[in-house]
């Protein structure tokens, strides 16, 4: 009988890791869905630099400032107070309690500063909550962030809420911790809140507090999934494979290259027989760095709200643009799971998703590019989407033909002769 | 207006010669009424610095940027094979433009597609020749006076340059008063992604009149950029400003020609 909460921690923390593992094997799938061309991936050093930077370090989140430096605190605690796990599992699967205790002064300044940062994180999330609810934020107000995401970004500061409460009432309740008095900077300050109750209560609420904790970060873990939180891992990746070029380059697309090589007669070998899309109407047609993008996606709206369509009131909205791609793919996911592959649903990114009025209010300034602080691409996207409109439907607003007939037949968007290139110097 | 000496590539090839830098003027500065001011100011410049130049002429096509941009990367492609071979044809090494999106594109997406050359913006130019000792700026004209810059998209984000042209100015004795938004977080001007050939989507207002409201904040009589794209949007943008609150918007060469007098 003394093993049974060994076996049982043991079994949950197996469950939570396999549904994870599933979870992941499936975001995989999603992402390799994607099929268009990437630009060759090096492995520079730049990428882990970026990474270092970008992800671990950052770097860009305090554009910001006040909402930089709250989530700089609210990631610090993350990382931080997460090395408490590792005690946590220890002693769930081996039946020990503060096995690490033992190593004296220096579990005293870890424990104690894990308690800080809870107590901090604490403090950033409820101004994060009041941030979102109550100053109604403009770039939080669009209409895509209704319904799920609303309620995804409030569970997510009520899951940190009840996690950061739950560590340190856990600290709080646990009459050992608290008579070693290494360590017990913040919940030393609860613990005489708890004075009255007998030793027997306090043990049966220390217990629940650990098991919540434990089983709620488990929790965590498995909705990360779901939720615009799966950036706390994809930041990385996403910020690795980031391009490393100019922001104004946009690729070239390969077989174009090969089909116009052939049309001006530099080479006569067709390699692109293959049934080939130009462009991108669904999530297929993305390459899996720009579904990578999609999953990475927080949902912060920096991108929107510095996009100078978005900001003079047009539909465009770069945050909308990646938040369609999730969905989407997610919706191409769940047909696979059912279908066991995708069955046609009649449905497409291009048009049940994202508009063409979107698409064409874009002026590729870059802004969402140079906002987003994990280094997701909308711009690309948008092209992409263009691309399709333009080469694949024949679509553009009519002055677009204009000037597109002008470039083919006079080399200039306007239409004025090649022959008088230089009449600006009569 | 009298003609300025310019020679093409291939008056330079009759002679058996070739020109330090190729000078592509592009589609508005060879075209457009107000961007061709832009081209004559700075081929003022190379001719006081004594910088020997060439231009394509006839030979020069659009970099086919606006097509890459709405989508059509078949034009675009077209455009740039063209222009690559007529470059590569006369051993072009080096390119000075005053437009970014001709520098933008020929810099970033030529290479691929067989076209190696340094680019330069022209304001990156002019600081070459200052640094070289092959040009000099002194106040003048603009000393001690206000002058606000306009960054074009594809010469900052897309590109990270926003010292050249703010030296320049710098150069000019003027005081550089920022706008609200600048440098990276600059707001675009509207044309970029060829909004400029189609009439823009439904909304509250136009993305020139949002930055003219940040011009007019901004006290500065004198709104500087260097585009020729950025030039006509913020002219468009702040034509409506009162009397008192009027601004002359000038591209970089413009202020250093009339700085100097040349």
């Amino acid at each position: 009988m003394e093993l049974l909460p060994n076996i049982i921690f043991s079994v949950i923390l197996i469950i939570a890791l396999g549904f994870f593992v599933i979870n992941i094997k499936r975001l995989r799938r999603n992402i390799n869905f994607g099929k268009g061309q990437t630009e060759t991936i090096d492995d520079s050093p730049q990428r882990w630099k970026n990474m270092i930077r970008i992800a671990l370090g950052q770097s860009k989140m305090a554009r910001r400032p006040i909402a930089g430096i709250l989530h700089i605190i609210v990631y610090l605690g993350f990382i931080i107070i997460n090395i408490e796990l590792i005690e946590i599992i220890i002693d769930g699967i081996f039946g020990t309690h503060r096995m690490f205790s033992s190593i004296g002064v220096l579990y005293g300044i870890l424990i104690g500063l894990f308690e800080i940062f809870a107590i901090l994180v604490l403090i950033a999330v409820l101004i994060f909550w009041t941030r979102r609810n109550l100053s109604r934020i403009k770039r939080f107000y669009e209409t895509k962030m209704m319904g799920w995401p609303k309620l995804d970004a409030d569970l997510i500061l009520y899951f940190e809420i009840v996690l950061m409460s739950l560590f340190l009432l856990m600290n709080a309740t646990d009459v050992e911790f608290q008579n070693m008095n290494n360590g017990n900077l913040i919940s030393g300050l609860i613990y005489p809140f708890f004075e009255g109750f007998s030793s027997e209560t306090l043990h049966i609420l220390e217990r629940s507090f650990w098991w919540s904790h434990i089983v709620g970060i488990l929790i965590f873990l498995n909705y990360l999934y779901y939720s615009k939180h799966l950036h706390i891992i994809l930041a990385f990746p996403n910020t690795f494979y980031g391009s490393l070029e100019n922001s104004g380059k946009l690729n070239n697309i390969k077989s174009v290259t090969n089909e116009v090589n052939i049309m001006m007669g530099k080479t006569s070998e067709s390699d692109t027989l293959d049934d080939i899309n130009f462009g991108a109407s669904d999530v297929k047609d993305l390459s899996w760095l720009q579904l990578l993008n999609a999953y990475s996606c927080t949902e912060c709206g920096r991108c929107t709200s510095s996009c100078p369509a978005n900001i003079t009131g047009k539909k465009l909205s770069p945050r909308k643009i990646m938040m369609d791609v999730r969905d989407r793919i997610e919706e191409v996911g769940r047909n696979i799971d059912k279908n066991g592959w995708f069955k046609d649903d009649n449905k497409k990114l291009l048009g049940d998703y994202i508009s063409k009025e979107e698409l064409w209010a874009c002026t590729s300034c870059n802004a969402c590019v140079e906002e987003c602080p994990i280094s997701i691409n909308p711009l690309s996207i948008i092209m992409d989407m263009r691309r399709h409109l333009i080469m694949e439907e024949s679509s553009a607003p009519n002055e677009l033909n204009n000037m597109m007939n002008n470039i083919e037949n006079n080399g200039a968007p306007w239409p004025f002769n090649q022959q008088d290139r230089l009449n600006w110097n009569e | 207006m009298s003609r300025l000496k310019i020679k093409t590539i291939e008056d330079f090839q009759n002679d058996g010669t070739s020109p330090e830098t190729l000078f592509w003027i592009g589609c508005a500065g060879s075209f457009d009424d107000r961007a061709k001011r832009i081209t004559k100011a700075f081929v003022r410049i190379l001719n006081s610095a004594n910088i020997s130049f060439g231009v394509l002429g006839k030979d020069e096509s659009c970099t086919g940027d606006p097509a890459k941009r709405a989508g059509n990367e078949f034009l675009f492609q077209m455009q740039a094979m063209t222009n690559i071979e007529t470059l590569n044809s006369f051993d072009i090494k080096t390119i000075v433009t005053t437009c970014p999106h001709c520098f933008n594109t020929i810099k970033n997406e030529y290479p691929s597609l067989g076209g190696n050359y340094d680019v330069y913006h022209h304001t990156q130019f002019i600081n070459k020749l200052l640094e070289e000792g092959r040009f000099s700026i002194k106040g003048g004209t603009y000393k001690g006076k206000k002058i606000t810059y306009h960054d074009p998209c594809f010469l900052g984000r897309a590109n990270k340059e926003y010292s050249a042209p703010r030296n320049l100015i710098k150069k000019l004795d003027a005081e550089l008063s920022e706008l609200k938004r600048c440098k990276s977080k600059a707001l675009c001007c509207g044309a970029g992604g060829a909004q400029m050939f189609k009439e823009s989507e439904k909304g509250k207002t136009e993305i020139n009149i949002e930055r003219a409201k940040e011009i007019k904040e901004n006290t500065s009589k004198i709104v500087a950029t260097g585009c020729p794209f950025c030039n006509t949007m913020l002219t468009d943008g702040t034509k409506s400003f009162e009397e008192n609150k009027k601004v002359e918007v000038l591209d970089i060469a413009e202020l250093i020609v009339k700085a100097k007098d040349l």
